[in-house]
């Protein structure tokens, strides 16, 4: 993993539009020119419908599995032959009527369930990740920029601070040598307390540029007090930048719960995970590359398709014809 | 001038400081005894309480830590003073004993090489792909470009790297699983022991040096100064190489100096695929093994190599960017 | 569409059959937008002698800037040119990119409106200059390349040339970086210059001092000059003759003198009314009213055309 700093950076190119002039009120009419800017794009349809794809399965996991008629903790000692080493029996790891993606081999779990209950947690994850992280990084970020002085001096060195650590080594230890129990908890934990500094970097320099307008100054003439300029005038013009990065960041914090998970200090077994699955399938690859592709490839789609979604956002954002 | 790096310098021992303390406190709270731990089997109350001894861990927090700061400038001595450890002493490991600086230095290199040649390959293949993509807009080949590097920045790491094991080692026979070689000894061997870390991580970062460089190069080239470097009837290709590139790769350095030392920090997840003896993998082993003087020495390495890389950053906008290197008239 | 054209005076610099330096006719530009064909430049047609000076005046989205990327052929690759350009005699619009890249900055110089944007900050301007120099003249020596660069800094008056022209673009103040760029477009002694707008981004003071500093260097050389602004007074200050542009027409031209003082279109004559005069009530403020009437021009996408009150000087 280790996203590589490139990446934060290129979210960091979101351009905050200096050259357009920010409308000082939020409108409902940029809403739908978003929407329909985005309803007529291809990629943004199938990246979205993939995303929603995931997030219904992972909604609808039980009853999913309810369907397929197997757990992602159940154990089917029919599906492997123990004469191959707990190899699964038939084509593709054992897909069949019975076990739709097939089973594990070793111990004959059901794919499918363990796929659709690993959707749940990659998507848990992310959307907590995601709405700490931004919660924290809008914060910081606000205040930092449109305070300034003291304020902003001390939020900033505090991101240099974590910024400044090995984030991965340091998740890893932690999670490592605490208990298992709250994993998930502290997973959401640990990504948004390493991550929030990347955003709040953006959105402080964006805050800072907008304070500086002339809007902010009528404003504050007018006797509007700090809190309230920063919602009524600072917010909305940064709601279009704060979609794109989180969008793009989002993969990030997927990737990261995957990448932790894989290296087995992510959600503790038996509970599935992509990450873990795939750790799990190293050892087979060779002979049963389906129980590597499945995960990997059910991984690889969700972080392109968010990729795909900020792209295409950041793009219709920037060519101007939404604020 | 002199003044500026010194005040960096300054918040950089600051910033290591506070890094020290607060891993070194992280883990002292969580980890479990270390003496049981170096004890191990067949363990007796004695045993454990003279280990303990050994190591000051019978010491209040604040020595202790005092103890472990000043060991790394000065050295230190254990038990009753018959281990003698020379500076910089960062403690021996639990597991093997062996002093860790040994042990870090001793795996440098092998970090080193698995980051220069990703590097290499990576800012050629990157930077080239963006490049071309964005002198040919919108053409087949800026957009199957853009395809792979999207690709490139979604796929995971490991994925990646089991991917290329199995097809190049598994199924074409191509290259034997990497085992450690040493240069000296067979430079082919070395080689294609190398390259498929190399491939796997700079396919990643390949992919996000190609996004950046087209964005950079086409916004460049839409500036003022390249139509009147036209203007001024230039070759087409020094109008690009000159006038186009020259500043678009600006950003892409200072970006690649914070990617390099966070990779000579140990790239961990592909040491751990690839089973490279490197500063990665034994940060990931030794954190299952809760080793802890291993874990705060790789941690303090790590940050202090990004620590440098932002000061290298800063350095480097001062050199290439002449409005930041001269004061305006 | 409305059109009269005065005949264009002859210009006392040559013989009457010497050939002249820039002929265009039917000059169209147009772009491809999202709402359809977009003509940014209509039918135009202008002669200018050698060593005569042109202006062509209009408001932001006539076409004016449009015109001379045009002529210099650095219009963007999704423009369609038709029309004949021809500098003394060489057909432009046929030519090979490889031929003009021989006539540009060779014979036939261009400088733009912001010379800070105009200028790479990354380089010194010493190099700016003797790359312009070296791209048509390969085989001269580094020393040779640097006198060069010294001499054309010092013809634009730039103090301390020796040791300016190590310095970086943005060391110089906006007036002077203007003059690097006249330095540097003047330095391969074209038999053009094209200006677009050279003094609008610049102090009124500095404003002067530019106009003067091109008028003394084109009486050294003899260099033509196509001024394009929306400013009338330094029409008014430089040009023999006049093209009045509005959307991409040219609704007027003819000599200075007679455009200004027996102006035949009502653009033209909006135009002039509605530069403030310092004898005039300030209810006379007026502005520039569009003439009646549908245009089947477009204003260039992204342009604005703005109404001018023309400040004068």
């Amino acid at each position: 993993m280790g996203i590589p700093a490139g990446l934060e950076t290129q979210i960091d190119s979101v351009a905050p539009g200096g050259s357009e002039e920010p409308t000082a009120t939020a409108g409902g009419h940029r809403q739908n020119a978003l929407r329909r800017a985005l309803r007529s794009d291809a990629a943004v349809l199938v990246s979205a419908g993939y995303i929603v794809l995931v997030l219904l399965v992972a909604v609808f996991a039980p009853l999913l599995t309810k369907i397929s008629g197997w757990g992602p903790l159940e154990f089917d000692q029919s599906a492997i032959d123990p004469n191959l080493g707990s190899m699964p029996k038939g084509w593709g790891g054992g897909i069949s009527g019975n076990h739709w993606l097939g089973v594990e081999p070793g111990n004959g779990r059901d794919i499918f369930a363990r796929i659709v209950y690993g959707a749940r947690v990659s998507m848990t994850i992310a959307i907590a990740a995601t709405a700490l992280t931004t919660l924290i990084a809008v914060i910081c970020g606000l205040l930092a920029g449109f305070y300034g002085g003291k304020i902003d001096q001390v939020i900033s060195r505090v991101m240099d601070f974590l910024m400044a650590f090995p984030a991965l080594i340091f998740m890893i230890a932690v999670l490592s040598a605490l208990p298992a129990e709250n994993r998930q908890y502290l997973l959401v934990l640990v990504i948004a307390v390493f991550g929030w500094p990347y955003l709040a970097r953006i959105v402080r320099s964006q805050t800072i540029s907008l304070t500086r307008r002339e809007f902010v100054e009528a404003a504050r003439a007018s006797g509007a007090s700090g809190p309230r300029i920063v919602f009524t005038e600072i917010l909305p013009n940064l709601r279009s930048t704060l979609i794109v990065m989180t969008t793009l960041a989002v993969p990030g914090y997927i990737g990261t719960e995957a990448g932790l998970s894989f290296l087995g200090v992510g959600v503790v077994p038996p509970t599935p995970s992509w990450g873990q699955m795939i750790a799990s399938s190293t050892h087979w690859y060779a002979v049963d590359p389906a129980y590597f592709i499945i995960p990997s490839a059910c991984l690889f789609l969700l972080v392109l398709s968010f990729t795909v979604l900020g792209d295409r956002l950041r793009v219709i954002v920037d060519s101007g014809e939404v604020r | 001038m002199a003044r500026y790096i010194a005040g960096r310098i300054g918040a950089m021992i600051l910033l290591l400081f506070l890094v020290c303390l607060f891993t070194y406190v992280i883990f002292f709270v969580l980890s479990p005894d270390p003496a049981v731990q170096i004890c191990g089997k067949n363990c007796t109350p004695d045993r454990i309480n003279q280990i303990r001894e050994n190591l000051g861990l019978d010491q209040p927090f604040l020595t202790q830590f005092w103890t472990f700061l000043s060991g790394i400038f000065v050295g230190r001595t254990y038990g009753d003073g018959s281990i003698v450890c020379s500076a910089p002493c960062l403690g021996y490991s639990f597991q093997s004993s062996e002093p860790v600086w040994d042990m870090i230095t001793a795996r440098l290199p092998v970090s080193a090489t698995v980051a220069v040649g990703a590097a290499v390959l990576w800012l050629l293949s990157g930077i080239s792909a963006g490049l071309i993509s964005a002198l040919k807009q919108r053409t087949w080949w800026d957009r199957s470009a853009m395809v792979v590097a999207l690709g490139g920045i979604s796929i995971p790491n490991y994925v990646v790297a089991l991917l290329l094991q199995y097809v190049l080692v598994v199924k074409l026979k191509l290259l034997p699983f990497p085992q450690p070689v040493k240069f000296t000894d067979s430079p082919g061997l070395w080689f294609e022991n190398y390259l498929m870390p190399w491939l796997v991580l700079s396919f990643a970062y390949s992919s996000v040096y190609a996004r950046l460089t087209r964005a950079n190069v086409i916004d460049t080239m839409a500036e003022n100064y390249v139509r009147t470097a036209r203007a001024k009837g230039l070759a087409n290709a020094l109008v690009i190489r000159r006038h186009a590139l020259r500043p678009a790769l600006t950003p892409l350095a200072t970006i690649f100096a914070m990617d390099f030392a966070g990779l000579l920090g140990g790239a961990l997840i592909t040491e751990t695929v690839f089973g490279l003896n490197g500063v990665g993998k034994m940060a990931a082993d030794s954190i299952t093994k809760n080793d802890q003087p291993v874990i705060m020495a790789v941690t303090l390495l790590a940050a202090f190599l990004v620590i440098v890389g932002n000061i290298v950053v800063d350095l480097l906008y001062g050199l290439l960017d002449p409005r930041v290197r001269t004061a305006s008239a | 569409m409305n059109r009269q054209s005065v005949q264009p005076s002859p210009v006392e610099q040559g013989s009457p059959d010497q050939q002249a330096l820039l002929e265009v006719a039917d000059l169209t530009v147009s772009f491809p937008t999202p709402q359809g064909i977009s003509t940014v430049v209509a039918d135009l047609g202008f002669t200018l002698e050698p060593g005569a000076s042109l202006g062509i005046v209009g408001e932001s989205g006539s076409g004016k800037s449009m015109t001379s990327l045009a002529i210099m052929g650095l219009l963007p690759p999704s423009a369609t040119r038709t029309g004949s350009i021809k500098l003394s005699g060489t057909e432009l619009t046929t030519l090979s990119e490889s031929g003009m890249r021989q006539l540009r900055g060779n014979t036939m110089s261009m400088i733009f409106q912001d010379p800070l944007s105009s200028l790479n900050p990354y380089y010194t301007i010493g190099l700016q200059i003797t790359e312009a120099y070296r791209a048509h003249h390969p085989h001269v020596s580094r020393r040779e390349l640097r006198k060069i660069a010294v001499d054309a800094l010092d013809r634009v008056h730039i103090p301390r040339a020796r040791e300016r022209i190590d310095h970086y673009p943005h060391q110089f103040s906006g007036g002077m970086r203007q003059r690097v760029m006249i330095a540097m477009a003047l330095c391969t002694e074209p038999d053009l210059l094209i200006a677009d707008e050279p003094t609008t981004a610049l102090d009124v003071t500095v404003q002067a001092q530019i106009l003067e500093l091109i008028a003394e260097l084109r009486a050294e050389t003899g260099t033509g000059l196509i001024m394009i602004t929306h400013d009338l007074a330094v029409v008014a200050q430089v040009a023999d003759q006049v093209v009045v542009m509005q959307h991409g027409d040219c609704v007027e031209q003819g000599s200075a003198q007679a455009v200004f003082s027996a102006p035949q279109h009502p653009y033209t004559d909006a135009l002039l009314e509605a530069v403030p005069r310092i004898d005039d009530d300030i209810e006379d403020l007026r502005q520039v009213q569009r003439p009646a009437g549908p245009s089947s021009n477009r204003t260039v996408p992204g342009g604005s055309v703005s109404t001018g009150k023309e400040p004068r000087v």
